[in-house]
C-alpha cells in the first residue's frame, strides 16, 4: 500500500510538471494547420531579432560569469580562510537578492547612476550594459556564492594554502593554481546557473532598455501565437542543457573523483 | 652560533599565553623533536617558525637572518603536514615540482630534481598518478619530496605520521630519518608520540604548558628526566615517595638508599623519586641493592614482555620481565620480592 502511494505521488508529480510542458511543446508544433511541423521554431531561429537578443544575452552572461568568479571566489576563499566568524553575515548578504525584487534593485541603479548623477552610467549604452552586468551578478550571487562555498568545503582550504605558501607561492598563485582548479566543478556549476538566470531575465533588461533575450520573449509572447511556445521550449532546452553540463562537469572532475575514493 | 635560533619566543591568543619564553638553538643538520601533549604549544612554535603565526614577542633567526617578520613564502622553509596537503588537481610529479615552478627554476633542471626526489622516496614509477590514487604512506612520502625539492633551509614536520597506521608509521619514520641524514637538512619534528621522538631525534624538547621543560638527547630525556612532568610523559615510570635522611640518602621502607642524583631535601623532608619499570626486578638479583617484600596485584601478558604490578613499601611498582617459556608469570596475590639498584632512582624536582 505504501509502495503504491509512493508511486501514485511520483506519477502525480510528474504529470503536474510534464503535462504543461508537453502541452506547450505540442502547441509549438501546430503552426501549420492539420500537421505537426517545426515552422514555429524555424520562424524564431531565423528571426534577426532572436539572433541579436540571444547573442546579446550570451555575451552579457559570459561577462557576468567572469565578474562573478572574480568577485565570489576570492571573497568566499578569504571568508573561509581568515574570517569564518563573518560567514553568516556574508551568507545573509548573498541571499538578499532572493528577497529584494529585481525591480527595486534596478530602480535603485537608475536613481544612483542616471545621467545627472555623479557616475552617469545610464548615459551611454556601454555604461548601461555595465550596470546590467552588475545587476545580473547581484541576481546570481546567491547561487554562485553557494556553489563556490560548497566547493571550498570539500577541500582543506587552510592546509592547502599553507602548503602552497611554504613552497613559496603568493596569494595570486595560491588562488589561481591551487584553490580555483580544485573548486572548478563548483565554479562551473555556479557559472551555468548564472547563464540560465541571465538568459531568462526580463525586469532589469527591460527597465534599463537593453536588447536582451528576456524582453524579446515577452514581446514575442504579446504579439504571436505559436512562436512564444517554441521560444519557451528553446529556453527550457537551454536551461536543461546547463543543468546537464553541471552534472557532466561534476562527474568528470578529477577532484570529485578524489573525494569519492 | 646555532643555524636556527629561537629567542624568547612568546605567543598569546587573546588572554591565553600558549608559548612562554621559549628558547632553542638548533645546529645545522640537526633533527630536533618538539614533544608534548595536546595544547602544550609545540605546533604553535612550529607554525611561528614557518611564518603561519606571528609571535607576540621574541625572535627567530635562520642562518643569521632574522625571519620573524617575513611571510611564509619568503622563508625558504619546507613543511610536511599531518593531513598530507597534496594538491588534488596535480599529479605526483607536478606536486613535487610545484615549489620549483614557483621559484622559476628552468624546466629541465626542475624535471631532473623531481626525478631525483621521486627516486629518493622510492616512487619513481608513480609520477603520473594523482594523490587520490596513492596510499596514505605514499602520499606522505610525496609530501616530503615536495617539501624537499626546492632545497629549503629548514624542514618542518608537523605530526606527519599521525594519520598513518602503526606498521607504516614505523617504516616511514626510519625512511624520514634516513632521508634527513642523507640530505643533512636541519629539521624540526612535532609529535606527541614519545616513541617517535625517542627513536628519530638528535635532541628532544619536551614541552609543557607553553614552556620547554627539558631539552636533551633521547638518552638524557629518558634516563635523566629533570622534572616530574618529563618523567611522567616520556615512558612509563614508578613514582616512589621516600624521606630524606639529611646526608644524601633516602629512607625507603626498611632500606636506606643513595640515589644517583643529589638529594637536596632537608632531613625528614619528602623526596619523590622515579624508577623505570625495566629497572625493577622480580625477586633478588646481582647488583640490585634495594630489596622490598611485595605482593603481585596485576599481571599483563604482552607476548615477549610481561608487565607486572606489585605493591611494596606502600607503592604500586610496575615492572617488566621478558617472557620465558619455562617460567610462567606469577599469580595475582602471590607474595614475592622486588629489587632494584639505588643508582637507578631518579630524584624529581
Amino acid at each position: 500500500m505504501t509502495r503504491f502511494a509512493a508511486w501514485a505521488a511520483l506519477i502525480l508529480g510528474l504529470i503536474y510538471f510534464i503535462l504543461p510542458l508537453y502541452g506547450m511543446a505540442e502547441f509549438s508544433l501546430r503552426m501549420r494547420r492539420g500537421v505537426y511541423s517545426l515552422d514555429a521554431y524555424s520562424a524564431v531561429l531565423t528571426d534577426p531579432a532572436f539572433q541579436a537578443t540571444f547573442g546579446f544575452s550570451v555575451i552579457m552572461a559570459l561577462f557576468t560569469i567572469v565578474f562573478g568568479v572574480f568577485l565570489v571566489v576570492p571573497t568566499a576563499y578569504w571568508v573561509r580562510l581568515r574570517m569564518p566568524e563573518l560567514r553568516p553575515y556574508v551568507e545573509f548578504i548573498t541571499l538578499l537578492p532572493l528577497v529584494i525584487p529585481a525591480i527595486v534593485i534596478v530602480f535603485g541603479y537608475i536613481r544612483l547612476y542616471n545621467t545627472s548623477s555623479w557616475l552617469p552610467l545610464t548615459g551611454t549604452a556601454t555604461g548601461t550594459n555595465i550596470l546590467l552586468m552588475f545587476g545580473y551578478a547581484t541576481l546570481s550571487l546567491p547561487y554562485m556564492y553557494r556553489a563556490v562555498d560548497t566547493g571550498l568545503r570539500t577541500i582543506d582550504v587552510a592546509t592547502l594554502t599553507e602548503a602552497a605558501q611554504s613552497l613559496g607561492a603568493g596569494w595570486g598563485t595560491i588562488l589561481g593554481r591551487v584553490i580555483l582548479p580544485n573548486v572548478l566543478a563548483a565554479v562551473l556549476s555556479g557559472a551555468f546557473l548564472t547563464f540560465a538566470i541571465v538568459i531568462g531575465e526580463f525586469t532589469m533588461a527591460a527597465l534599463l532598455d537593453r536588447p536582451a533575450f528576456g524582453p524579446y520573449m515577452q514581446l514575442l509572447g504579446a504579439n504571436r501565437a505559436y512562436e512564444p511556445a517554441a521560444l519557451a521550449v528553446i529556453a527550457f532546452a537551454i536551461t536543461w542543457a546547463c543543468m546537464g553540463l553541471i552534472q557532466l562537469v561534476t562527474r568528470f572532475s578529477k577532484h570529485t573523483r578524489a573525494q569519492q575514493t | 652560533m646555532p643555524f636556527l635560533t629561537i629567542d624568547h619566543l612568546e605567543k598569546s591568543f587573546g588572554t591565553n599565553r600558549v608559548v612562554k619564553d621559549f628558547n632553542l638553538g638548533i645546529e645545522k643538520g640537526e633533527f630536533v623533536s618538539l614533544l608534548g601533549p595536546s595544547g602544550c604549544g609545540k605546533t604553535t612554535v612550529l607554525r611561528m617558525v614557518a611564518g603561519f603565526e606571528t609571535p607576540t614577542a621574541g625572535e627567530i633567526r635562520i642562518d643569521g637572518q632574522n625571519v620573524t617578520g617575513l611571510r611564509p613564502n619568503q622563508r625558504q622553509i619546507g613543511m610536511v603536514f599531518q593531513a598530507y596537503a597534496l594538491f588534488p588537481n596535480l599529479t605526483v610529479a607536478q606536486n613535487v615540482g610545484f615549489g620549483l615552478k614557483i621559484a622559476g627554476v628552468a624546466r629541465d633542471v626542475a624535471d631532473a630534481r623531481v626525478t631525483e626526489m621521486l627516486r629518493l622516496i622510492g616512487l619513481s614509477d608513480l609520477g603520473a598518478r594523482y594523490p587520490f590514487q596513492l596510499s596514505g604512506g605514499q602520499q606522505q612520502r610525496v609530501a616530503l619530496a615536495r617539501a624537499l625539492a626546492p632545497r629549503p633551509r629548514v624542514l618542518l614536520l608537523d605530526e606527519p605520521l599521525s594519520a598513518l597506521d602503526a606498521k607504516i608509521r614505523v617504516s616511514l619514520r626510519t625512511e624520514i630519518r634516513e632521508i634527513q641524514r642523507e640530505l643533512g637538512i636541519t629539521t624540526i619534528f612535532v609529535t606527541h608520540d614519545q616513541e617517535e621522538a625517542l627513536s628519530m631525534s638528535d635532541r628532544i624538547v619536551v614541552m609543557n604548558g607553553g614552556i620547554a621543560d627539558q631539552v636533551g638527547t633521547p638518552f638524557e630525556v629518558y634516563n635523566r628526566p629533570t622534572t616530574r612532568f618529563v618523567a611522567g610523559f616520556v615512558g612509563t615510570l614508578n613514582l616512589i615517595e621516600g624521606v630524606a635522611n639529611g646526608d644524601g640518602r633516602v629512607t625507603l621502607g626498611d632500606n636506606l638508599v643513595t640515589p644517583f642524583d643529589p638529594v637536596t631535601a632537608q632531613k625528614g623532608g619528602p623526596v619523590t623519586m622515579a624508577l623505570r619499570p625495566e629497572a625493577v626486578w622480580l625477586g633478588r638479583a646481582d647488583g640490585r641493592d634495594v630489596v622490598l617484600p611485595a605482593t603481585v596485584s596485576e599481571v599483563h601478558f604482552m607476548g615477549s614482555v610481561i608487565r607486572i604490578k606489585a605493591m611494596a613499601a606502600g607503592t604500586s611498582f610496575s615492572l617488566d620481565t621478558f617472557n620465558r617459556a619455562d617460567t610462567p608469570p606469577p599469580a595475582i596475590g602471590a607474595a614475592t620480592e622486588i629489587s632494584f639498584a639505588a643508582r637507578d632512582l631518579i630524584v624529581l624536582t
